[in-house]
């Protein structure tokens, strides 16, 4: 079993976990509280309501944005940011009449 | 129970908006006031609202008058409360799919144009990208109106309460009305779960409710209840930068149909949801949640925005809008019952009418003449009305 096994990255910085732990319980249990920021004030926001109703603990997995750290499981390699990914949505094509 | 029995000018049936907006210019008018609320502050429909403030979805008449005075009334009376409130004048885009539909709209906004209001076509869907990069490719095009605005409605009510109180008003939450006081046919106070409060004139603002409220006192208002879903999704980085609805959405905000009508409306927050309705539906106080309303919101919406298609929905509410037969609002002092005042049935357009709504109603209470006539939302118009 190699160290990797039970580690997920967080903003590229490792971070271990225990099976069927979420990444947000994985990232408490690490001392890391907060991730997030609100958008207008900057307010730091992180675990809030922990069982999938606030929307407050945000993270990226994988790419996919607006995932909640609270109910998304951890696993092996999962690659976690704190930031959403800034690139926009992607824009509809032009149509051709 | 208190035997005691409290005096004002005015008494307030509901802390809603159009209730807040009410107190609060009879108090800056030198009238005592006292509201008092069965639930908690904006416990209604004022919390289950998009906050709009629109001058584009109306269509001529008396309606229209009031948005525009009430516009007034936002950007001007109470310019240096706009922060506490998140006004912002975000513009409305209304889509056209069609030509058919591009020469309807053509229509209206040449005649909304006559009557005040600022609006521009845009003949062509590209015209329409550069406002919004996102909108669907295979629309015809649209019309923007620059004054279109929205506010934050939680935060306009609770901060217009907190400005009335500055000015000597009381508000009284988990206060309800049991009776409505009369004498020789004139209403002069109401019997609360806290005792009675004589005032010379009584307000009803009691929004969908408003029909209850003035049963009690004897007199038939036919407002009723139209079901609204809207939806928000998670936050995204800014997509939709305008309020964005179909041309369809007028006609719908003027039907009666009893049945479920669903036409697109889509906007960005600045917290990066987005909320999309709007459905309307007549079924009583139901608050069942309903799947196939939300669901024809959410395909609708993505018919204005493909882009929102991988785009994750957090959460669905309605709320109840208040609506007269007519879809006008009953505003002023009840001709069949002295004393007892109306500010109710403004539909979807609650919080944008209500500031003009309190403004017009401190100036009658005084008896001053007001800047916009009161006749045409004369509650006795409703005399013998059924519900619709």
């Amino acid at each position: 079993m190699s160290a990797e096994d039970d580690t997920i990255r967080f903003d590229g910085a490792p971070v271990t976990f225990v099976p069927g732990q979420t990444i947000g319980g994985a990232l408490s249990a690490a001392g890391i509280v907060s991730w997030r920021t609100t958008r207008r004030d900057g307010a730091p926001r992180g675990l809030f309501c922990g069982i999938g109703v606030c929307f407050d603990c945000l993270v990226t997995v994988d790419g996919a944005r607006t995932q909640r750290a609270c109910l998304v499981a951890a696993c092996a390699g999962q690659d976690v940011r704190s930031s959403d990914p800034d690139e926009p949505l992607p824009l509809p094509e032009a149509s051709h009449d | 129970m208190s035997s005691s029995t409290a005096r004002a000018d005015v008494v307030i049936v509901g802390a809603g908006v159009v209730g807040a907006a009410t107190a609060y210019f009879a108090a800056l008018a030198g009238l005592s006031v006292i509201v008092v609320e069965r639930g908690s502050i904006a416990s209604g429909t004022s919390s289950r609202c998009e906050g709009n403030v629109l001058v584009s979805d109306k269509e001529v008449g008396p309606e229209l008058e009031l948005s525009l005075y009430s516009q007034r009334v936002w950007r001007e009376d109470l310019a240096e409360y706009a922060n506490l409130w998140e006004f912002e004048s975000k513009g409305g885009l209304v889509v056209a799919r069609s030509e058919s539909s591009m020469r309807a709209l053509a229509e209206l906004v040449a005649h909304q144009r006559t009557l005040g209001i600022r609006a521009d076509m845009i003949d062509d869907i590209s015209g329409v990208r550069e406002l919004e990069p996102y909108i669907n490719p295979a629309l015809a095009g649209g019309a923007f109106y620059p004054d279109d605005a929205q506010v934050q409605p939680l935060l306009a009510t609770h901060q217009l309460l907190r400005l009335a109180r500055e000015h000597g008003a009381q508000v009284r939450t988990r206060t309800a009305v049991h009776g409505i006081l009369t004498s020789g046919g004139r209403a002069e106070g109401v019997e609360t779960s806290a005792g009675r409060i004589s005032a010379g004139a009584i307000i009803n603002c009691a929004g969908p409710w408003s029909g209850e409220l003035a049963a009690l006192a004897g007199v038939h208002l036919p407002v009723l209840p139209r079901r609204g879903f809207v939806l928000v999704t998670e936050p995204v980085p800014v997509t939709v930068h305008h309020k964005v609805y179909a041309a369809e959405y007028v006609g719908d905000v003027a039907s009666s149909d009893a049945g479920l009508q669903v036409s697109p409306v889509v906007e960005g927050t600045p917290s990066g949801t987005i909320l999309m309705g709007a459905s309307r539906e007549r079924v009583g106080f139901d608050r069942t949640f309903s799947a196939g309303a939300v669901a024809r919101i959410a395909a609708s919406g993505l018919g204005l925005f493909p882009a929102l298609r991988d785009v994750g929905v957090q959460r669905a509410y309605s709320g109840f809008r208040p609506y007269c037969p007519d879809h006008l609002p009953a505003i002023g002092e009840d001709a069949r019952m002295p004393g007892l005042w109306h500010a109710a049935g403004h539909e979807g357009a609650g919080v944008g009418l209500s500031v003009g709504t309190g403004k017009l109603l401190a100036q009658a209470m005084r008896g001053e003449s007001t800047d916009l006539d009161l006749a045409p939302f004369r509650p006795d118009r409703l005399e013998g009305v059924a519900a619709a």
